[in-house]
């Protein structure tokens, strides 16, 4: 019967089924932080259990880490100790770690395809729901809690229900200027933020077949955002030449023979002509804007061009007084143009865009330029300690600093806010993170999502912008 | 893992869609490396006027009288009623954690965001799924109820019942059911196909070597 690439990588990974269709599901890759790890170990210890294969494991502390200077360790005494809880337990368990400082050190997720850790056909879980990022790689990924993390360290498996399959039929090429983080906010603007429940997305079409693997990550790392636990890519030559690619020598990619093999089996990572989808959406790529989130759900979006909407115009109750809310959250007006709002802050990092080409799209904005005015603080958080060391090998950082923006460490920043990066209540934060929720940046905080390129434009500009015009 | 068989408790009603897990406990609580002490700090952005710090004493903070776990009339609440996409965003067990801690012991709404919906399952916490029409008019009920408005839960039956003794019944996974009413540990389950899983492990090195 034909397949789709999630029904085949399920299938390869089926350890056994119970009558009623739970499945005991095989994990080849298992990467594990600091915040949703502690009580997992806890859990272990307290049974007297050990990992089954803790060569599986990668560990990395990046929700905590600060970006600024590392000298003298984390300064957050409460933030210090999760930390080194971490190191303490991959030590004690003799999981690898890449600890801060270590030149591989980043965001988990940034980390992981990066070194080849990932790779496609696996089954890779993390206790965070951006695990989705890595079905970039022609791999099933979702995130998973702190039991679940608990229960892969002592079984090697999980207990899972299959999901049902969806395609996201992306047509044509995204215009000049429209990004893979636009594509994929249009994408849960329209879906919704439930539109992916219960759902594996597989993302297809000509514009995701044109998109890079870094911008393939963006797109699946969002699938979350639209309540799907899984996004999906499948593989193609560009898939084989990120990971094959001699020159970027990932140290996990199977060498040899190994590898010659491994090739003949991901070229098989991909749905069969003739599968059949539970749910099928279609976009039409060219008629794609750059997009601005204006609320507090990442559904809560419309492009550089519209306007934020009135809750009056809308029909359901509960949606009209969820949007009401969002405005009187966000501080906004019913049908400003969102062109007239200005930020007070700018973040261009995250799982979601923190990687070289995100922070070259930005620079290539940035270039000759200055921060506007109004503008109190503009970051750059490199997605890992090699995506920072190739930005200044090419000499983005001194684009960035010579414009007015901080050049900072890796780690995840002020995408969620753990360390010392966040906004003050009531600042407006151009974000090219992932959520916009209430007080995600920090309580009282106001994130619009864009693009990095947008998001540096809005820097310039000191309000948000059409990138396509001035700048590109 | 504490069974679940049987709650008639005190409900309280969040009216609002898409509770994403940031707001059921914000991010500053996830640095601890316990499971315990998240209730006094549960919805914490909306319960309290204040920022919030990990192990800050809740009492004297100032809290908002028109948030509805401050009510007088909920306190006491071990049901969370609420509507569609609940527990989204974020993977952070925290939540539940938090939930629990506080002294919910079961969820309804319409539907629930997938991960956080798996991990209630972990933690004993019962998230009930019910439709949009009844939860509507449950909302209606709670909130022009005289008093405490209870229900009833009976999760070897699948029901719930109204004080007025209505009973809805809801779906749930056989596999999911078996192990709240039994409070098993998954692990142990788990681990009882140790041959199994060898059986996988050995196929799998054949098939893909680069793997181990």
């Amino acid at each position: 019967m034909a397949e789709t690439l999630y029904d085949k990588l399920w299938n390869a990974h089926v350890v056994r089924e119970e009558p009623d269709g739970t499945a005991l599901l095989y994990i080849d890759r298992h990467l594990i932080h600091e915040v949703t790890s502690p009580q997992a170990f806890e859990g272990l210890r307290l049974a007297g259990r050990s990992p089954w294969r803790r060569e599986t494991g990668l560990a990395l502390a990046d929700h905590n880490v600060p970006t600024t200077d590392r000298s003298a360790g984390i300064a957050d005494a409460v933030s210090r100790l999760q930390v080194e809880t971490l190191a303490e337990n991959c030590a004690h368990f003799g999981i690898t770690e890449f600890q801060m400082g270590d030149a591989r050190h980043g965001i988990v997720h940034v980390v992981g395809p990066e070194q080849g850790a990932v790779l496609p056909g696996m089954t890779v879980v993390c206790g965070d729901s951006h695990t989705a990022t890595h079905g970039a790689c022609g791999t099933l990924s979702f995130g998973i809690g702190t039991s679940e993390v608990e229960h892969v360290l002592a079984t090697q498996c999980l207990a899972q229900k299959k999901s049902k399959n969806m395609r996201v039929q992306v047509n044509g090429l995204l215009p000049h200027g429209v990004t893979a983080k636009d594509l994929i906010l249009a994408v849960i603007g329209r879906i919704g933020t439930a539109g992916g429940t219960g759902y594996a997305i597989e993302f297809a079409g000509s514009a995701i077949e044109a998109l890079s693997m870094e911008g393939r990550m963006t797109v699946c790392n969002m699938a979350i955002e639209a309540g799907a636990r899984a996004g999906l890519v499948a593989v193609d030559d560009k898939t084989i030449d990120y990971f094959g690619n001699a020159g970027l020598r990932r140290p996990y990619v199977p060498q040899g023979e190994r590898w010659e093999r491994a090739v003949v089996a991901w070229r098989t990572l991909r749905s069969d002509p003739d599968a059949v989808f539970d749910a099928v959406v279609e976009v039409d790529a060219l008629s794609l804007k750059p997009q601005v989130t204006w609320g507090t759900s990442p559904e809560m979006v419309v492009s550089i061009e519209g306007r934020v909407p009135d809750p009056a115009q809308e029909p359901d109750p509960t949606k009209r007084a969820g949007w009401e809310r969002a405005l009187a959250y966000m501080g906004l007006v019913a049908n400003t143009p969102m062109s007239a709002i200005a930020v007070d802050k700018v973040f261009i990092g995250s799982c979601t865009n923190g990687r070289i080409e995100d922070l070259r799209a930005a620079a290539m904005v940035v270039k000759g330029r200055k921060l506007a005015a109004n503008i109190k603080l503009a970051l750059v958080v490199p997605g890992s300690g090699l995506v920072k060391a190739a930005a200044e090998a090419e000499g983005l950082d001194d684009i960035f600093r010579a414009a007015g923006f901080e050049w900072r460490a890796p780690g995840c920043s002020m995408c969620l806010a753990m360390n010392a990066d966040r906004l003050a209540p009531g600042e407006r934060c151009a974000s090219t993170s992932n959520r916009n929720f209430e007080g995600r940046q920090g309580l009282g905080g106001r994130t619009h999502l864009v693009s990095p390129a947008m998001a540096a434009a809005a820097a310039i500009a000191g309000h948000f912008v059409d990138v396509r015009g001035l700048f590109l | 893992m504490q069974p679940f068989i049987t709650l008639n408790g005190l409900v309280v009603p969040l009216d609002r869609a898409n509770i994403d897990t940031d707001a059921i406990i914000p991010k500053q609580f996830l640095k601890s490396i316990r499971r315990t002490g998240f209730g006094p700090y549960l919805f914490d952005e909306w319960r309290y006027f204040d920022q919030g710090e990990p192990d800050m004493d809740c009492t004297l903070r100032p809290r908002n009288p028109d948030f509805v776990l401050n009510k007088p009339r909920y306190q006491g609440a071990e049901i969370l009623l609420a509507r569609a996409n609940f527990g989204c965003g974020s993977s952070r067990e925290h939540a539940p954690w938090a939930l629990l801690d506080y002294g919910i012991r079961a969820l309804i709404a319409p539907s629930f965001a997938d991960i956080f919906y798996n991990n209630c399952f972990k933690n004993g916490l019962l998230p009930i799924i019910l439709p949009e029409e009844t939860i509507d008019r449950l909302f209606r009920e709670v909130t022009s109820a005289e008093g405490g408005y209870c229900l009833a839960i009976d999760l070897n039956n699948s029901t719930v019942m109204t004080p007025g003794g209505e009973t809805f019944g809801f779906a749930i996974d056989p596999h999911r059911r078996f192990c709240l009413l039994h409070g098993l540990d998954d692990i142990e389950l788990t681990l009882k196909h140790t041959a199994a899983i060898r059986d996988y492990e050995n196929r799998r090195r054949v098939e893909a070597p680069w793997l181990f």
